[in-house]
């Protein structure tokens, strides 16, 4: 038998030991040896996703609409992946600013704007209170049911009893109290919250692990396995409706999608969320693991989720048992009160853990960005003389999370019967994507301006409010039905749930469509239509570049202030001993011995703004740094000249690092070119010192014969003109190769003349063959010439060809086989050009010589027999030519197998005269 | 009996008007193509002097002095190197490889023949 203190001795136990892990987390933290400090316990914390919500609400989605419950957990999976990039820019930005919420994230961003703080604080709240009156409606049912142990009776509709008798106004006063100790406990004002963070990640563990209890408790002790559950649920065709996607009553594609991109934007603009994952992150790297930890997470919590709602259903007569509660109550119908217990912890795990964090993320904003803002302008004066404010910012806290939680009390009075669990939440889901376009705009697009912003979440929180909050106030009986069913004034076209005649979609989707249509639509018309201001300049660069900005930043600032008026200022937010170690910590980073020496600089100044932005949000921090620093006025027109400088200073550094890089590839390109230049000149002197070495050896044997004629008068007939035809043929070697040379620079530095006309290789082939006709007689070569019946023309130069021709057909006849020299020479027509082959039946060219001979004075040959006589000049002005045509000249030879020389030119396409 | 001259040079026209002088100066001449026949005639010859072209087939002038200077019956041998390169570095290259003079062609046949002579001046012809 489960008594009623039983289970309030059981809750006040594990609250109990929740404050003890926090406790000892602070501990560790104020010893310098962080608890939380590992990605895990990050990835844990990051299970404060999974709420009462999850805990109860997805059994009862699944049972209404099978695996419609998964969206809610597939969007925060795709997400993560996108996390990598998107969490960690936030986390820098959030880290450097020193920011406290997501209120203070957007106002930052803007230009500091206490107004679209304001806005994104009543929004969150508004938004959230929904989610809040789900925790509370979740433990409540959940109690109640327990205390009726054994029996199961669904809880009596609210209201009924009265506050006074109502569990869950007791819950939330307890809740309130509980809150209010364990987020304001210390006089610590600072953003982050070890010890929460830590008994967060414990409540991760409890949630999980009473639940995996439940699931496996339903699937192998109540059935024989999931395979048990599965059959028996397949044979029920209601059942198995559900088992398939998009089978069961909201399923369809449209609402899956909108469902998942819902919880994608949700796993990171809910404040609960943005407060673990990005203001109490400990360190950048942890946001690595968690990438893939905390996906595994969801997956274990989901496992048993549709074995539980099947077993549900299969168990207990149809709509005797609300499925929101089949976690709890399967466990009790078997009588395992131990097992129904430990449930309940899970649950309130489960609940507690969202509802300290969203509350503490709230009051942060309500007391940094509604509260305090106002309190600042108007009653500076009064204000300051307060000697410590962190007792009012506490006070402030504490008041704003009691008031939430009756909020969310009042929510749940208001319209909190009227939906299922997870409508409820997709609700407060809805509105926190609200704040999407201006976060994820303001980290990547410099030109978001504050006009824009406040243009896109007011609008898009008012279409949120007529299409989702409205309607739910509608059903629960607190407005008219008529203005769903009729809309306002009976216009057809406002109706809420079909605005503008948008029907089809179930209410989230549609909703969705509209908001952020208008958001989005909103947040960048106006931004293109308006201007930013100096401030709001500034604060785009810091966020948008936050990745790539180095050091500190010294800001835009002239002034006087002094030190000590500075350390006062933080001192009364933080107390003055905190204050002084602060500032001392600063002046030895500084070089200075005491905080009193201090220069107050724009960097104290910016250091001194930080620490308060820690405390009381950026834009209370910089109204209240600018009333103990003497600003020298600053026009708009100073400023943006500052801004201007700056950013041409970015610009021209970019532009630097530009130029840099173009001249170390300008660099590198030179150095290249210098190589090559280098090797063109060793090829340069090679060549002169060959042609001087080819010039001297016919010049040697001139010289030697002609002195010899000279000096030997007396010389018979005969070897005279043996000599004499000697000095001939040297002298025309000589003259040929004297020719050569210049013919080959020419060609190489492109001085030669060419005069292209339209040819028919044919002729050319024709003229060579009969010029060098006596030759071949000469030499007793045959000589076969195959012409083919068509032929394309080229675009070349006659004489050039031509020599191309005679050069080929005069190598073919030297080296051609000295008995029986045969030498065919074939014109034949390809695909896109015209081909020569001049094949001999000589010796042929080794494979290893083959690249050698096409260049200047390489001869190959068999030095043992006569040295084949030329310049060696003749095939490299050959190739020179046929390229310069467009054309390919190569060889093709076996040792011994004969060669074929063949050159190729492409078909003339263009009319050449 | 007279000196014995081998004159190694791949081109003809060269080793022809060599040929000629040597010959016509009273010298015993053979004619050696390329380097490795250059060796070979080295033996078979034996010559008080050669005059030996640098670029030659086969074996360089300068690894055929080598070659030679590696041998103890070359020591009464005289290298008269014949090149078209006349830069320090390769005469220098030629000395270090135990040529006793240097050449550059086109060279004049008087100054030739008298370094011919001078380089042979007290040496005792051989058998």
């Amino acid at each position: 038998m489960l008594q009623g203190w039983v289970i309030v001795c059981a809750s006040f136990a594990y609250i109990g030991f929740l404050f003890a892990v926090a406790w000892y987390a602070d501990k560790r933290a104020d010893q310098g040896r962080s608890l939380i400090s590992t990605p895990y316990i990050y990835a844990l914390s990051l299970g404060v996703y999974a709420t009462a919500w999850t805990f109860y609400g997805s059994v009862g989605r699944a049972a209404s609409d099978g695996v419609g419950f998964l969206p809610i957990y597939i969007g925060p999976t795709l997400m993560m992946i996108l996390w990598w990039f998107v969490v960690r820019k936030m986390i820098r930005i959030t880290k450097i600013n020193r920011l406290t919420s997501l209120a203070d994230f957007v106002a930052s961003r803007y230009g500091k704007s206490a107004l679209l703080g304001s806005l994104v604080t009543v929004i969150a709240v508004v938004g959230i209170l929904p989610y809040i009156s789900l925790q509370l409606k979740a433990i409540s049912t959940s109690f109640q049911i327990l205390l009726q142990y054994p029996e199961i009776v669904m809880p009596q509709k609210v209201g009924t009893a009265g506050i006074m008798n109502d569990t869950a106004f007791y819950i939330a006063v307890f809740m309130a109290l509980f809150t209010v100790a364990f987020g304001t406990r210390k006089l610590d004002v600072a953003e982050r919250h070890e010890g929460m963070v830590a008994a967060i990640a414990f409540e991760s563990l409890v949630k999980l692990i009473a639940f995996l209890a439940v699931g496996v408790y339903v699937t192998f002790v109540m059935f024989n396995g999931p395979a048990d559950i599965f059959s028996q649920a397949m044979r029920n065709p209601q059942l198995a409706a559900l088992a398939t996607p998009f089978g069961g009553a909201a399923g369809n594609y449209t609402s899956w999608i909108w469902l998942t991109i819902l919880s994608m934007l949700a796993i990171m603009f809910l404040p609960r969320q943005f407060q673990i994952a990005v203001v109490e992150n400990v360190d950048e790297r942890h946001v690595n693991k968690a990438v893939w930890l905390f996906p595994l997470y969801m997956l274990a919590i989901n496992l048993f989720v549709l074995p539980i709602a099947f077993g549900g259903l299969l168990h207990f007569q149809v709509g005797s048992v609300n499925a929101d509660t089949f976690v709890l109550t399967l466990p009790m119908s078997q009588r395992q009160e131990w097992l129904a217990l430990l449930v309940f912890i899970g649950g309130l795990s489960a609940a507690t853990g969202m509802v300290i964090v969203e509350t503490i993320a709230l009051a942060t904003m309500v007391c940094n960005d509604l509260v305090m803002p106002p309190l600042l302008r108007f009653t500076r004066a009064r204000f300051m003389q307060h000697e410590e404010l962190s007792n009012l910012l506490l006070d402030i806290r504490r008041a704003a999370i009691v008031s939430i939680l009756l909020l969310g009390y009042f929510y749940y009075l208001l319209a909190g019967e009227a939906y299922a669990l997870v409508s409820i939440g997709l609700i407060s889901f809805a509105a926190v994507a609200q704040f999407a376009p201006v976060v994820i705009g303001g980290m990547y697009w410099r030109n978001g301006t504050r006009a824009g912003a406040l243009a896109g979440l007011s609008l898009g929180f008012i279409f949120w409010a007529y299409t989702l909050m409205i309607p739910a106030f509608a059903q629960s009986g607190w407005l008219s039905v008529a203005l769903i069913e009729q809309g306002p004034f009976g216009i057809e076209l406002l109706k809420p749930l079909q605005l503008f005649g948008l029907k089809g979609l179930d209410q989230t989707t549609h909703a969705m469509i509209w908001s952020m249509l208008v958001n989005v639509g909103a947040y960048v018309l106006v931004s293109l239509l308006s201007r930013q201001s100096a401030a709001e300049r500034i604060q785009a660069t810091l966020f948008v570049d936050v990745l790539s900005q180095t050091g500190e930043r010294t800001g835009f600032w002239r002034g006087t202030a002094s030190a000590s008026s500075l350390q006062t200022l933080v001192g009364r937010f933080l107390g003055p001993a905190r204050a002084a170690e602060l500032f001392d910590g600063y002046a030895r980073s500084r070089g200075v011995a005491a905080a009193d020496e201090l220069d107050a600089d724009a960097r104290l100044v910016r250091f001194a703004e930080i620490q308060l932005a820690g405390a009381i949000g950026a834009s209370s921090a910089r109204a209240m740094v600018s009333s103990v620093v003497q600003e020298e006025p600053m026009g708009v027109d100073e400023v943006m000249a500052i801004i201007d400088e700056a950013s041409q200073a970015i610009a021209h550094s970019q532009e630097l690092e530009e130029k840099q890089a173009e001249l170390e590839a300008a660099t590198r390109e030179l150095s290249s070119a210098n190589a090559r230049l280098k090797e063109l000149d060793r090829l340069k002197d090679d060549f002169i010192s060959t042609v001087t070495h080819e010039l001297r050896t016919p010049l040697t044997s001139i010289r030697s014969f002609s002195e010899i004629l000279h000096d030997n008068p007396d010389l018979s007939i005969e070897e005279r003109s043996r000599f004499l035809a000697i000095l001939v043929k040297e002298s025309e070697r000589l003259t040929r190769l004297i020719n050569q040379v210049l013919d080959l620079a020419k060609l190489e530095s492109n001085a030669a003349e060419w005069q292209n006309v339209t040819l028919d290789l044919r002729e050319i082939v024709d003229d060579a063959v009969s010029t060098t006709s006596q030759l071949f007689k000469v030499k007793n070569v045959k000589l076969d010439v195959n012409f083919p019946g068509v032929l394309a023309t080229v675009a070349a130069d006659r004489d050039r060809l031509l020599q191309v021709m005679l050069n080929l057909l005069s190598n073919s006849i030297k080296f051609c086989d000295a008995e029986r020299g045969e030498v065919v020479v074939t014109v034949s027509q390809q695909r896109e050009s015209v081909q020569v082959d001049v094949a001999d039946n000589g010796i042929g060219i080794a494979k290893q010589d083959q690249a050698y001979i096409f260049e200047k004075f390489r001869q190959v040959g068999d030095t043992l027999t006569e040295k084949p006589p030329g310049t060696g000049l003749g095939l490299a002005i050959c190739r020179e030519i046929v390229s310069h045509f467009g054309g390919q000249l190569w060889v093709v030879s076996e040792k011994s197998q004969g060669t074929t020389f063949s050159f190729s030119l492409p078909i003339n396409t263009v009319a050449v005269e | 009996m007279a000196y014995r001259v081998l004159i190694a040079d791949d081109e003809p026209a060269i080793a022809t008007s060599l040929e000629f002088l040597l010959n016509k100066g009273g010298y015993d001449t053979q004619i050696a193509r390329d380097g490795e026949v250059a060796l070979r005639a080295a033996k078979t010859f034996n010559p008080d002097l050669i005059v030996l072209d640098l670029m030659l087939p086969r074996l360089s002038g300068l690894e055929v002095c080598m070659a030679l200077r590696a041998t103890p019956q070359s020591e009464r041998l005289k290298i008269l190197m014949l090149s078209a390169r006349g830069g320090a570095s390769e005469r220098e290259r030629a000395r270090v490889a135990g040529v006793d003079a240097y050449q550059v062609k086109p060279f004049s046949t008087k100054e030739l023949l008298a370094q011919v002579r001078d380089l042979l001046a007290g040496v005792p012809i051989g058998k």
